[in-house]
């Protein structure tokens, strides 16, 4: 049987899932091997070097850069308060004082001869990591970070904004078509995971952000109403630190698009539990999909893995990625080797798909992506 | 590596490394003259699960292998060397820009001087440059610190002040690298390098500054005196670098290195490099033009000066919704001949955006992702022409016949008219369905003047030619002609605006083998004549008062043009380009232009601008 590979999103139901929490920098580890964490469990923590604030001391009091040492009362290494005076100079028998003040609270240094540049750096920045899922630290880094494993539902959507949140996973829609809209937002969902239909609205996401709800799954949303929320136009899909109140990770794409009937089935099966979502996206070489993460209680022995490769074949599940049939759903029905030329004049490599409801179609190959039928 | 004698290497196996697609293409020594016969590719498998760009590397090799029945790899996974009959290779080369390339950041003292030549200097080397430091950049010194901590570059150009010039500026900036103490993208334990290419009196006090936090290098000052720049010194420690600490760090690239018989080149280095070949072999003014997924690289070469910039996130796939963003949907719009909706346009973009790898399936899918190509080359452009600039900051020496002329340093050196050969590569201009589409392309976005040679890279082979230019340059100029260059045809565009209709130039045609066309085109008019790939004809041009070939308005100017795989382009639609403003009479223009060139299937180009609102019907 003709097979080619091909990429898609993962969405299953039940699968062994480890996560990196590491440090920017090295620091310290507080949590162990074995250790059961939340999500909000702190694992790691460390301190980064504090903002550095230069002051051109020569300049500021009139003295050229090599008597700049002679005029600091504060030497190197040691500690300034904001305000606090930093150098003096006098001039005409001490009848005329220059001073200039620490322009923030730190640790002086250096203090340069050739510029006159009094460089202090400010206090050290706390930094600590969370566990992000719920699951079990399975290894510790030594002065890095751990991994925390669980076994959990996965889906990943196509794009999101905003980083990491949990909450508890609350599914208003009723059907993968409904357009989540500013009605079905309220203020009980404060802290929830708000799953929705095929589109998001502007006026519900707005909603959302005042209500406190935590994150939205959504099949889509307009290209407008994000440009609205976000107060600009989004140039490249590289996201995750955007702070807006709220984390919307959209399954399908731009527009209005049915959420994939599997995504929304798994998501309604595990309405009321603890989940982690994460919007960052980086659509580049080491692609980065935003994902939903909901641990389920089941023993890592017990899972029944997809052996399942990215390759595609005769009968498969894939849906269309672009116009003219964007987002319609069929099955694979052949995979001929010959190119074939498009209406575009494109001459590719493609399949054969019957849709959903019977219609026949030839596609370029590049123009589908599969599902995952277990 | 041992380099074998270039006579007696017959097979070169060539791989270029990129982002998503690592491409190998073999060059046979066929009878006397070396030709390129197979291309293969794969994924590149830098990212994780893999982690081992050799593996991609060896299934592109492997599909090479297949379509061309030669035995190239061996059981080990390495290359049989050297080629005996059907079997084996006598050269491995490559070039690569996977994980990001080379990324720099670049200081200088003064923004349009010192930093404008490290820029130059870490563009001609490869590199993306990240940001460019300067003591007046306008931004103070915390926040220059702030971003130096935040860009994680691979490594820093440092430069600032003529040789025995001023010492404090360049110190300074060396003082604010090491308070911002940073560290390189790749390989944490390692300290980052710094290339200090400034002012050499003050080297000493540099390396006190920053020998102990970083891996300095010292290399000769780039900017020795105002009115010159020494650019090669700090380019090759790039390039070594590039080698030493770059590749070295990436997954798999130590076995790359290994494999390969001369040292890897960034990609655009690799490009950067055959284009100057080209432009230095044959006397020519050259402009090439590579537009990639993210990024867009543009190289020029005037009068033997070369500059190359790289536009960050103006791309076809991952960048593409911010092209629309930079040149305003209403610009992309003003290439389309039919009228559509914003919002399901603009959803459609964005879809593009996070679903990179689709292709345009439909005629009017196409002709938008062409559009925004024609943007996307444009913006580029205008960027390039304003930074290959003369060097800025010199005394200029006047004569009087220059006594009116306002120019002084900093200006422009990117000369339309002198243009001789424009050459893009990229997807959207190679892989276009027709050669025609890819000259209309290049004609609306860099709007050539006078006479200018349209060309396209066949299958994206100059980064594979570039590095074999290093090695074998006679092999790489001789496939760079046969198999690289489809020459698309040279096209005619007087410079000057009339109003639409009026007399522009009379053209005089003469064949070499007798045959006489005569022509009178009015303004506004676009003309294909059949001109096929190797033939000649002698144009003699006589414009209208108003109108210029390079010899002054009005004058006559005699040239021999050269046809291609489209013909000889006569395009009198004005320079600057200017289209109806009012939107039927835009869109009944271009459906008119484009049926001349004959871009799209006449049948399917109706019944898309139909679909849209019928104007191409009501319009020819």
């Amino acid at each position: 049987m003709a097979h080619s590979y091909t990429p898609g999103l993962k969405v299953t139901r039940c699968t062994l899932l480890k996560r990196r929490r590491l440090l920017p920098i090295k620091g310290r580890v507080v949590v162990n091997r074995g250790d059961m964490v939340e999500p909000e469990t702190v694992v790691a923590c460390t301190e980064l070097p504090g903002d550095v604030f230069p002051v051109n001391v020569a300049n500021l009091i009139g003295v050229s850069p090599k008597d700049v040492a002679g005029a600091m009362l504060k030497q190197k290494g040691e500690a300034v308060e904001k305000g606090e005076t930093l150098a003096r100079s006098s001039s005409f028998f001490g009848l005329f004082k220059s001073e200039v003040a620490a322009p923030a609270s730190g640790i002086i240094e250096t203090v340069s001869g050739i510029t006159g540049q009094v460089i202090i750096r400010g206090a050290a920045l706390p930094v600590e990591v969370r566990a992000y899922i719920k699951g079990r630290v399975v290894d510790v880094f030594p002065e890095e970070g751990v991994e925390v494993e669980t076994v959990a539902t996965f889906i990943q959507g196509i794009f999101g904004v905003g980083g990491e949140v949990s909450g508890i996973l609350h599914v208003t829609s009723e059907s993968p078509g409904q357009i989540l809209s500013e009605d079905l937002i309220s203020s009980d969902q404060r802290g929830c995971i708000v799953v929705g239909g095929s589109v998001v609205t502007a006026g519900a996401l707005r909603k959302a952000v005042e209500c406190g709800v935590a994150a939205i799954v959504v099949g889509g949303i307009d290209d407008r109403d994000l440009r609205d929320f976000l107060g600009y136009d989004l140039g490249v899909a590289i996201t995750g630190s955007e702070e807006l109140g709220i984390t919307l990770i959209v399954t399908e794409g731009f527009g209005t698009i049915d959420m994939a009937g599997k995504t929304f089935a798994y998501l309604k099966e595990n309405e009321g539990r603890l989940v982690s979502v994460n919007g960052a996206t980086q659509v580049r070489a080491g692609v980065i999909r935003p994902e939903i993460v909901i641990p389920i209680a089941t023993a890592a022995e017990e899972i029944c893995y997809s052996a399942e490769e990215p390759v595609l074949n005769e009968g498969n599940l894939v849906r269309c990625i672009r116009t003219p049939y964007f987002g319609r759903i069929g099955r694979v029905t052949a995979l001929p080797h010959e190119l074939q030329s498009m209406e575009s004049g494109a001459v590719v490599r493609v399949l054969e798909v019957q849709f959903e409801n019977g219609e026949q179609c030839i596609l370029p190959r590049a123009n589908i992506e599969r599902i995952e039928e277990k | 590596m041992s380099i074998p004698d270039p006579d007696s290497i017959k097979v070169i196996l060539a791989t270029d490394c990129g982002s998503t697609t690592t491409k190998a293409i073999l060059f046979e020594k066929v009878g006397d003259e070396y030709r390129q016969t197979f291309r293969g590719e794969a994924p590149t498998t830098v990212e994780a699960p893999f982690e081992d760009v050799t593996r991609g590397v060896l299934n592109a090799a492997q599909e090479v292998e297949e379509l061309s029945g030669r035995k190239i790899l061996d059981e080990n996974g390495g290359f049989i060397k050297p080629a005996c009959g059907k079997d084996g290779i006598d050269v491995y080369i490559s070039t690569s820009s996977a994980g990001g390339g080379l990324q720099m950041m670049v200081a200088g003292v003064v923004r349009r001087m010192t930093a404008e030549s490290a820029e130059r200097a870490a563009l001609g080397a490869g590199s993306i440059v990240m940001d460019t430091i300067a003591s007046n950049d306008r931004r103070p010194p915390h926040q220059q610190i702030q971003r130096i901590r935040q860009l994680r570059p691979d490594m820093i150009l440092l430069s600032g002040g003529v040789d025995g010039g001023a010492r404090s500026h360049v110190v300074e900036l060396a003082e604010l690298i090491a308070a911002a103490d940073p560290k390189p993208r790749l390989g944490s334990t390692c300290k980052l390098p710094v290339i200090y290419a400034g002012n050499k009196e003050v080297q000493e006090e540099i390396t006190r500054i920053l020998g102990d936090k970083t891996d300095l290098d010292l290399v000769a000052n780039l900017r020795p005196v105002l009115e010159n720049e020494n650019l090669g010194p700090a380019r090759d420690r790039i390039h070594d670098l590039f080698m030493e600490h770059v590749m070295q760090q990436a997954p798999g690239y130590r076995k790359l290195m290994s494999l390969a018989d001369v040292p890897i080149m960034p990609t655009p280095g690799a490009v950067g490099l055959i284009i100057q070949n080209v432009a230095e072999r044959k006397g020519l003014n050259v402009v090439g033009v590579d537009i990639g997924g993210a990024t867009t690289d543009v190289f020029s070469v005037f009068d033997g000066n070369f500059n190359r910039t790289v536009s960050a996130n103006l791309g076809m796939s991952y960048s593409i919704s911010n092209v629309v963003k930079e040149a305003g949907l209403e610009n992309v719009l003003r290439w389309v001949p039919f009228e559509i909706d914003e919002r399901p346009l603009r959803n459609a973009i964005k879809n593009k955006m996070i679903r990179p790898t689709t292709i345009p399936q439909s005629l009017s899918d196409l002709i938008i992702e062409q559009a925004i190509a024609r943007e996307a080359l444009r913006l580029a452009f205008i960027q390039h022409r304003d930074f290959a600039t003369t060097l800025s900051g010199i005394q200029q020496e006047r004569s009087i016949s220059d006594a009116f002329e306002q120019s002084g340093g900093g200006a422009s050196i990117v000369s339309m008219m002198k243009l001789d050969l424009l050459v893009g590569s990229g997807g959207v201009l190679s892989h276009a369905p027709s050669r025609c589409q890819t000259a209309l392309m290049l004609l609306d976005a860099f709007q050539p003047e006078g006479f200018t040679t349209l060309a396209v890279d066949s299958i994206f082979m100059m980064p594979h030619l570039g590095v074999l230019s290093a090695l074998h340059p006679q092999a790489a100029a001789e496939i760079f002609e046969k198999d690289c260059m489809i020459y698309l045809g040279d096209c005619i565009c007087p410079l000057g605006n009339a109003r639409p209709g009026k007399a522009c130039f009379s053209l005089r045609l003469e064949s070499s083998d007798g045959f006489v066309l005569e022509r009178e085109l009015s303004y506004g008019e676009l003309a294909l004549l059949p001109l096929g790939t190797g033939e000649e004809a002698r144009a003699v041009c006589r414009p209208e008062r108003n109108f210029d070939f390079g010899a002054g308005r009005g004058r006559v100017v005699e040239k021999v043009v050269r046809g291609g795989e489209v013909g000889l382009i006569i395009d009198c639609r004005g320079r600057p380009l200017t289209l109806p403003q009012e939107a039927l009479a835009r869109t009944r223009q271009l459906a008119e232009w484009m049926k001349i060139l004959e871009i799209y299937p006449a049948d399917r180009f109706e019944s898309v601008v139909k679909a849209y609102g019928g104007v191409a019907e009501r319009s020819v």
